[in-house]
């Protein structure tokens, strides 16, 4: 017996750890009947890190690998020669509360191959959902997949257990789509987030005029999208997000660096490397898009459509934008400030509010937690010794990168 | 210079700090009696804990800062860092000069150095309710322990009991030799110091009084660890950051079945 639900965990989290998601941030579930467990509305909490230094917060796992589609990117696609295995509604609700009583996890996140039909699969998922928050008065976080291509009933029924829902567009693209995963089709993806949207904020305001309304997905919609698998530039992938963003209200834009997992004439090979610092990138530009106020046209244009390799997308801007620079640490705007390259939003909130005692100097703001060596640059104080003068973008760009070539230029 | 010793209670030192105000002292330090160096500059005496001294001292300080402040100059305390209550004099007498909360005046250094200590504190706080990890034992208790660098259970209480309100569950501090036990009939948090049997390797090692369930469950967490990987992704200095070395001790993936 317990070589058997060993092995279904091993293969059924295997095949689900291709989906990056493991936020459970968001949500203000409280511990409101003395039952088990909370979600923290703000920070969620990760409880360890895989040796490739993901954050692990949920149980992550397919309910079944079983799959009757055949996405090329994916490791479950019904071509594929690999063990299957299907957990029973039960041994998720039992491992997802064993895992939670000794703190190993803040809840779970259910996905699943489908298996027969959509609804048939979503509706196991619902349950399992159903089980863990009646049965065993289980208050912790649920991300549920809503597997594309399910009735608006079901959608909603899982609004009603769990925390989060999403749908994974995957590929960025429509030809992408259409060329690697033939039988979905990007409209029956788009059209439950849309509904998902419209359910949330109907919740949102009835939960304003009306005591008692129960909670609908409080953390909200979130995707994935591949990146690397297709032909997408980085302005097709952060517009998209920001349209996203906009449109559907969208919790977060999660981006998945492409892990070959197969041989396929349309996919990179199986030894090519998955885009690491392109993922980190682009996680720092949907960063910006969310919490700095940049616009995506301001990050990536006709001109520029990939992010830099070798700076962040903020030290980029601020080297093709130097006439906004340099900024007055003891004036300037918070918005302007969080603009600086080595200045963070922590950072900023700091120096705005320390500043109200009177004028800040260099020896003082370094202390407060900035990266000097890139600010130094791009703002002024007292005390701060000249050290942007004439130089262009490429100087800047040389000294911060390579700090050591400053030094050699003194010679 | 003036030594005078309290007895390590937050109190003891607030106490001390009243009678700075009182005696109108500056040439005095405070420092804990159990964390005494005798030194060549003068003598140390021991000043006893007066309750309604110390109130005084909090409730003029809570007329001052935010419940953020406050908890801010708490968590320096908790770090039990020795010759910190020079700095959170400086903090209270800088508090106390004027009529303004200041709080988040960074520029000057007592502040920051408050500001940044009680980070490092709740940063420990934090990771402490991260990778606390419950064994069940046949009584049905769930038992953790851990060796945190600061004194973070007064911080973690509220946290693991509003979260496990319906077990019973200790989490046992071996470096400070206390722990809180939560007894969830009677909803209520208790410190507890332990004696343990010397098969209990002084409470690292409760193999011997565990649940049926518990060691499938050990091996399933490991198991869930080993297979969320990916290897492709690798990223070893990443992992390190995240989860220092130091940790791993009591963290069960950490530890695969031989
Ligand atoms: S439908 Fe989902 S599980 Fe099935 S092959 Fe496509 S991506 Fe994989």
């Amino acid at each position: 017996m317990s070589e058997r639900i060993l092995e279904k965990l091993s293969i059924l989290a295997d095949a689900a750890k291709y989906d990056v998601s493991c936020a459970s941030s968001g949500s203000d579930r409280k511990n409101h009947n003395k039952g088990l467990g909370n979600a923290h509305p703000g920070m969620g909490i990760c409880h360890t890190y895989t040796a490739d230094g993901r954050c692990v917060s949920l149980l992550k796992v397919l309910m079944t690998n079983h799959c009757i589609y055949d996405c090329a990117y994916c490791v479950s696609r019904k071509s594929n020669d690999i063990k299957r295995a299907a957990f029973t509604v039960q041994e998720i609700v039992d491992l997802t509360i064993n895992f939670y009583r000794r703190n190993y996890i803040e809840g779970l996140f259910l996905s699943s191959g489908i298996f027969k039909d959509p609804d048939y699969t979503m509706e196991r998922l619902v349950l399992v959902a159903k089980k863990l928050r009646t049965e065993h008065r289980f208050n912790g976080y649920i991300h549920l997949k809503a597997i594309p291509g399910i009735s608006p009933e079901l959608t909603h029924e899982a609004g009603l257990y769990a925390d989060r829902l999403s749908v994974n567009l995957e590929i960025p693209t429509e030809a992408g789509l259409k060329l690697l995963a033939p039988e979905k089709d990007r409209a029956a993806m788009i059209r439950p987030m849309r509904y998902l949207q419209q359910e949330i904020t109907r919740f949102e305001s009835e939960q304003q005029t009306m005591k008692h309304v129960p909670k609908f997905a409080p953390a909200g919609q979130s995707t994935q999208l591949i990146v690397g698998a297709g032909q997408e530039t980085d302005r097709d992938i952060i517009s998209l997000a920001d349209h996203f963003y906009r449109q559907f209200r969208l919790k977060r834009v999660y981006y998945s660096g492409y892990v070959p997992v197969t041989t396929d004439a349309r996919l990179p090979a199986l030894q090519s490397k998955v885009p690491l610092i392109r993922e980190h990138r682009l996680y720092q530009a949907d960063w910006l898009l969310r919490f700095y106020g940049f616009g995506p046209q301001e990050l990536l244009s006709d001109q520029h459509p990939d992010l830099d390799q070798d700076v962040d997308p903020k030290l980029g801007w601020a080297l093709r934008n130097l006439h906004w620079f340099p900024v007055d640490i003891n004036r300037a705007d918070r918005l302007l400030l969080a603009r600086v390259p080595g200045i963070g939003m922590p950072t900023v909130k700091r120096i705005c509010e320390a500043r109200r005692f009177g004028d800040l100097n260099w020896e003082q703001v370094k202390k407060m937690g900035i990266m000097a060596n890139r600010a130094q640059y791009f703002v002024s104080c007292k005390g701060l010794p000249p050290s942007r003068g004439d130089l262009n973008a490429q100087q800047i760009k040389r000294r911060i990168i390579d700090p050591a070539a400053q030094q050699l230029s003194l010679f | 210079m003036t030594t005078w010793l309290y007895d390590g209670s937050f109190d003891g030192f607030l106490s001390a700090v009243f009678d700075l105000y009182w005696q109108r002292r500056s040439d005095v330090r405070i420092c804990k009696e159990l964390a005494y160096v005798p030194s060549l500059f003068g003598p140390a005496i021991f000043m006893p804990t007066v309750m309604a001294n110390a109130e005084r001292v909090w409730a003029g300080l809570r007329k001052r800062l935010s419940a953020t402040g406050l908890e801010q100059l708490f968590a320096c305390y908790l770090a039990e860092i020795p010759r910190e209550e020079d700095n959170m004099v400086g903090f209270i007498r800088h508090v106390f000069a004027g009529s303004e909360n200041v709080e988040t005046d960074f520029g000057n250094a007592y502040v920051l150095r408050v500001s940044q200590l009680s980070r490092m504190v709740h940063r420990e706080k934090h990771r402490m309710e991260a990778f606390v990890r419950f064994q069940h034992t046949a009584e049905g208790v769930y038992y953790a322990v851990i060796e945190p660098d600061y004194n973070v259970l007064p911080l973690i209480t509220g946290h693991f009991k509003e979260r496990y309100a319906d077990q019973d569950w200790l989490i046992y501090d071996l470096r400070r030799h206390y722990g809180i036990y939560y007894n969830h009939k009677k909803d209520v948090v208790d410190t507890v110091n332990l004696q343990f049997k010397p098969a209990y390797l002084g409470g690292r090692d409760v193999t011997a009084v565990w649940s049926p369930d518990e060691a499938l469950y050990q091996q399933l967490w490991q198991t869930y660890f080993r297979e969320a990987n990916i290897p492709a992704r690798s990223n070893r200095r990443l992992h390190l950051q995240h989860v220092p070395r130091r940790y791993w001790k009591y963290l069960t993936e950490k530890h695969p079945p031989r």
